[in-house]
């Protein structure tokens, strides 16, 4: 894909008219500003992005976007996508989704995208909870929550979007926060420069049903002793003065103060079999730091390329003709 | 009269032809059997010879039922003729039963003094116990009335193809090819067309090239038969069914699902748009995607998807970035698709919907026939949410109504439902091909970068909307499934404003009368009674009518194959007649739909026992009717 616009894109090519209703507040107002500011970095034609969405608070989104933009219905925003993606592979096609939408009806089709590598980036915005049809739990939600669907408090227990991506084959599973734009532009650039399905969890903040409910993790005065930054190669350390660090105890792994450069764990995110990835997509606060950034990253074949090598390999070998498909089998004549 | 190989009048010469116009058969063994095979090949025989023919596949849910039960019999049933027909036949002049199961679930069909071929060797003590018959019908005299032909098929097979090495189950197995050379002796039929097939499917250049024992048993399997009904004079004569006048041009064989197939192939070629296949597996449906699977050398994209909502879904996503998006599925498939309809529906877009019905609710019967889903598709979405219906009449008219489909999609930007069913998917009748280049190229409406541009304003004529797909530069926006504001296409929740969108939707759906043929009475235009039919009973239906109308009934018969919009001359013409009657394989849905939008009184003859009308039925209850006072 080649940029031919004259003019370089800005963010202000991608603010839409729209007038934008998401609660004074909401996480999703920084999602939506960083998205704005990195499309015009990614050497792409305003006209080749596409952002399909399904139902919730997060699936407003493409509506606040100057690009082709299709709402559709709960769920089903990764199986419209593909469709989209596999008739027009120019396409850019992002996927913006929330925890209820990609995990609970939508589940199956996210791992499907998933596990056949279409070429989708998928935002999901995870705020544990139901906000559009008013603060029900999620399956994302802790088990206790209080909410109107569980005035006792859930008893569901909730899965890490994550480690279902991972189990479902993505070949790109990060997360990020909606408080630090920095590296969210950051994890969403990366995102957009894989070539495959890549899923970005997004940690996001409801102040109407779930406030402050990623406080204990990712808040200014919490993330420096309960975000774990992963960087590829380096040392998987985190802390004010990254004094903590991540050790490997036979099959265990363990936080230790001060560890010897030798036991720290280093991140690697082409690690093959996404053993390492999957066993980051496990900790969670507060035992562990909640690691943030690339989980994984490795290249799988393309869904797309796989299937247009048989197109066009059927198309050179018989070229499409109506008159030999018409007459195609045993024919005969009647005089 | 029974007759067995010991006791057959020996002719000293060449055996007589007897002509007759028309025959039905019906193989029926058990799944693993081959009956399918040796019904298709059968067919395949009489079309190229030149008759006029019609099928019926009947087979179980199950792959591999228990081995000998009734619930594992598999049937394919045709009718050949010198004559122009519609139907695959009501009762059967031959039944070839591989076993005891095969003979119970059939006999019923076959005509008093018809021919039965069994297989003594599927008659054994064993045989019968898994069929839960009390005696051996081969004994105890019940098949009396029939003209019963005993062989011992598969020892007779097994000697036959001994000599290539193929033994024991293996060699068993050939014997529906020996079945098959004894019927092709009977109705004189050559056997040149299966020997290449057997060449094709089994020979040195399939991956069979390692076991050519295997096209080679068949083929001596085949010829065996042949000889072994000439020589040793099961049969008194051999029966001829002459060529069928048929209009003059070429022929080829077609089955309703594989006309879908050539069908959207056709509109994806004539409309320029690439042709994005959405399926998730389901019976009848899925020979639609087997096919269309076969063609990618027409660029045609078929995406197995995880679930039939995807399936849908990602046809609709296709439809949005500008191929011609379809899915098919049978009824349980269509409950699941609604809510992505009504999506479509409000997002209007071009996109087809094919489901080939089968008997429900529910999981219903998986591989019998109903028409059953013809409410559900017009009415089974939230809201007003009209959608044009369209119905294939005959397998071979599943071609012109999915191009059709195609082009009503196309031209008025909307979601087009088009039903098939069970019968005439896997029901097959010769095609007349058709010249593919008279075949009209298909407008589009897809609005390019420069011109004015809202994404719900309407074309004048059609009141479709302008398809702006993603990648034409100046035309982004934004849709979905919230209700659009007239012309700019914005959210919107004003009173008003969806008072005027639901007129929109509904009007631009009306509108589509006046874009489709009028309908046309056959028989008689000031009848005692009009019959009203739809879809796959046509052949049936008008046949009886035939029948009726030459016992003097007087009876018109219009036959539908637009279900919304109704052709506009069709309250007119049920206004015309004193009495209606609609025959239809669902407890009165059509009914429902005529009575409902023209305020008449109907007479239903409805049926759900997983099968087609019989003609000798329909024409009696036809005669019922019009002997009772209304």
């Amino acid at each position: 894909m080649t940029t031919t616009t004259a003019e370089p894109l800005t963010r202000k090519d991608f603010a839409s008219p729209t007038a934008i209703r998401w609660c004074p507040g909401c996480g999703d107002y920084s999602i939506l500003s960083t998205m704005q500011g990195i499309l015009p970095t990614l050497g792409i034609p305003k006209e080749n992005f596409v952002f399909v969405s399904g139902i919730g608070c997060s699936s407003r989104f493409p509506y606040y976007m100057n690009t082709y933009g299709f709402h559709t219905i709960h769920g089903r925003a990764p199986a419209v996508s593909t469709g989209v993606k596999l008739t027009n592979p120019n396409l850019q096609v992002w996927v913006i989704t929330g925890d209820g939408d990609a995990l609970s009806i939508g589940g199956n089709h996210f791992i499907h995208a998933l596990r056949r590598n279409m070429d989708l980036k998928i935002i999901l915005f995870n705020n544990r909870i139901y906000g559009l049809t008013k603060g029900q739990y999620s399956p994302t939600s802790g088990v206790g929550t209080v909410s109107p669907s569980t005035p006792y408090g859930s008893v569901d227990l909730p899965l890490s979007p994550i480690s279902m991506a991972l189990g479902a084959e993505a070949g790109f599973v990060a997360r990020t926060s909606d408080n630090d734009v920095k590296h969210m532009g950051e994890v969403f650039a990366a995102a957009a420069a894989y070539k495959g399905a890549a899923l970005v969890e997004v940690l996001q903040n409801c102040v109407i049903f779930a406030d402050k409910i990623h406080d204990p993790y990712y808040s200014r005065t919490t993330r420096n002793d309960s975000l774990l930054y992963l960087k590829h190669g380096e040392p998987l350390r985190y802390g004010k003065e990254l004094e903590k660090g991540l050790t490997l105890d036979k099959m265990t792994i363990k936080t230790k103060v001060n560890p010897a450069e030798s036991e720290t764990i280093v991140h690697d995110e082409k690690e093959a079999s996404g053993a390492l990835a999957f066993y980051l997509s496990r900790l969670s606060h507060p035992e562990f730091p909640v690691p943030v950034g690339v989980f994984r990253n490795v290249e799988r074949p393309s869904y797309y390329n796989a299937m247009r090598g048989q197109i066009d390999a059927a198309a050179a070998k018989n070229p499409p003709s109506l008159d030999k498909l018409f007459n195609s089998g045993s024919t005969w004549t009647v005089e | 009269m029974s007759t067995d190989v010991h006791n057959i009048p020996i002719f000293p010469n060449e055996k007589s032809h007897i002509d007759v116009d028309s025959v039905t058969i019906r193989f029926a063994g058990d799944s693993g059997d081959g009956m399918q095979i040796t019904g298709t090949q059968f067919t395949d025989a009489s079309a190229i010879f030149g008759n006029d023919l019609a099928t019926m596949p009947d087979f179980p849910a199950e792959i591999r039922a228990p081995a000998g039960t009734v619930a594992g019999v598999s049937a394919y049933q045709i009718h050949f003729s010198s004559q122009d027909i519609k139907t695959p036949g009501d009762d059967l002049n031959v039944l070839v039963a591989m076993n005891a199961a095969a003979l119970k679930a059939n006999i019923i069909d076959l005509e008093e003094g018809g021919i039965l071929l069994v297989d003594e060797a599927g008659f054994g003590e064993k045989d019968i116990e898994k069929a839960e018959m009390k005696s051996n019908p081969l004994e105890d005299g019940s098949l009396d009335g029939y003209r019963v032909i005993k062989a011992n098929i598969t020892e007779l097979t097994i000697n036959a193809v001994k000599e290539t090495g193929l033994k024991g189950k293996s060699a068993e197995l050939c014997k529906n090819f020996f079945t098959l050379g004894m019927m092709y002796w009977l109705y004189d039929r050559p056997l040149n067309h299966t020997l290449k097939w057997l060449d094709e499917k089994y020979g040195a250049k399939t991956k069979y090239k390692d076991k050519p024992e295997i096209a080679e048993s068949n083929k001596r399997a085949l010829t065996a038969g042949y000889n072994f009904a000439d020589t040793v004079e099961l049969f008194t004569s051999h029966y001829r069914v002459k060529k069928a006048a048929l209009p003059k041009g070429k022929y080829r064989k077609i089955s309703g699902n594989e006309a879908t197939v050539f069908g959207l192939l056709t509109a994806s070629q004539k409309s320029g748009r690439p042709l994005f296949y959405g399926s998730y597996p389901i019976t009848p449906a899925s020979d639609i995607l087997h096919g269309l699977s076969k063609h990618k050398n027409f660029g045609v994209i078929t995406f197995q998807a995880e679930d039939e909502i995807a399936a849908i879904a990602s046809a609709i996503g296709s439809a949005y970035a500008g191929g011609l998006g379809v899915t098919a599925t049978s009824g349980p498939g269509i409950c699941l698709k609604l809510e992505a309809m009504g999506l479509g529906v409000m997002t209007e877009l071009p996109l087809i919907i094919v489901d080939v019905q089968r008997g429900g609710p529910s999981t219903g019967l998986p591989t019998k026939t109903e028409q059953s889903d013809l409410l559900m598709v017009m009415f089974g979405r939230s809201g007003d949410s009209p959608l044009p219906v369209l119905a294939a009449k005959s397998p071979s008219d599943c071609f012109n109504m999915a191009v059709e489909a195609a082009r009503i999609a196309l031209k008025y930007m909307t979601p087009v439902v088009l039903l098939s069913d069970g019968y005439i998917a896997n029901g097959s009748e010769p095609w007349l091909i058709p010249d593919h280049a008279a075949i009209p190229e298909m407008k589009t409406n897809l609005a390019a970068t420069g011109e004015s541009f809202q994404a719900y304003a309407r074309d004048p004529i059609t009141s479709a909307r302008k398809w702006a797909i993603p990648g034409t530069p100046g035309l982004e926006h934004r849709i979905g499934g919230l209700e659009k504001a007239r012309n700019t296409g914005a959210v919107a929740y004003d009173p008003e404003n969806h008072q005027g969108m639901t007129n929109e939707r509904h009007a631009k759906i009306a509108g589509i009368a006046n874009d489709i043929p009028l309908a046309e009475i056959a028989g008689h235009k000031d009848g005692d009674a009009l019959v009203v039919s739809w879809g796959g009973t046509f052949g049936t239906v008008s046949t009886a009518i035939e029948e009726c109308n030459k016992a003097g009934l007087k009876l018109g018969h219009v036959h539908l194959n637009y279900l919304n919009p109704f052709p506009k001359n069709l309250g007119e013409i049920l206004a015309s007649f004193e009495r209606i009657i609609v025959p239809e394989l669902n407890m009165g849905q059509l009914r429902m739909l005529l009575g409902g939008t023209f305020g008449i009184q109907i007479q239903g003859i409805n049926q759900v026992r997983g099968k087609p009308f019989k003609v000798s039925y329909l024409a009696s209850e036809l005669h019922r009717i019009l002997e009772t006072q209304k």
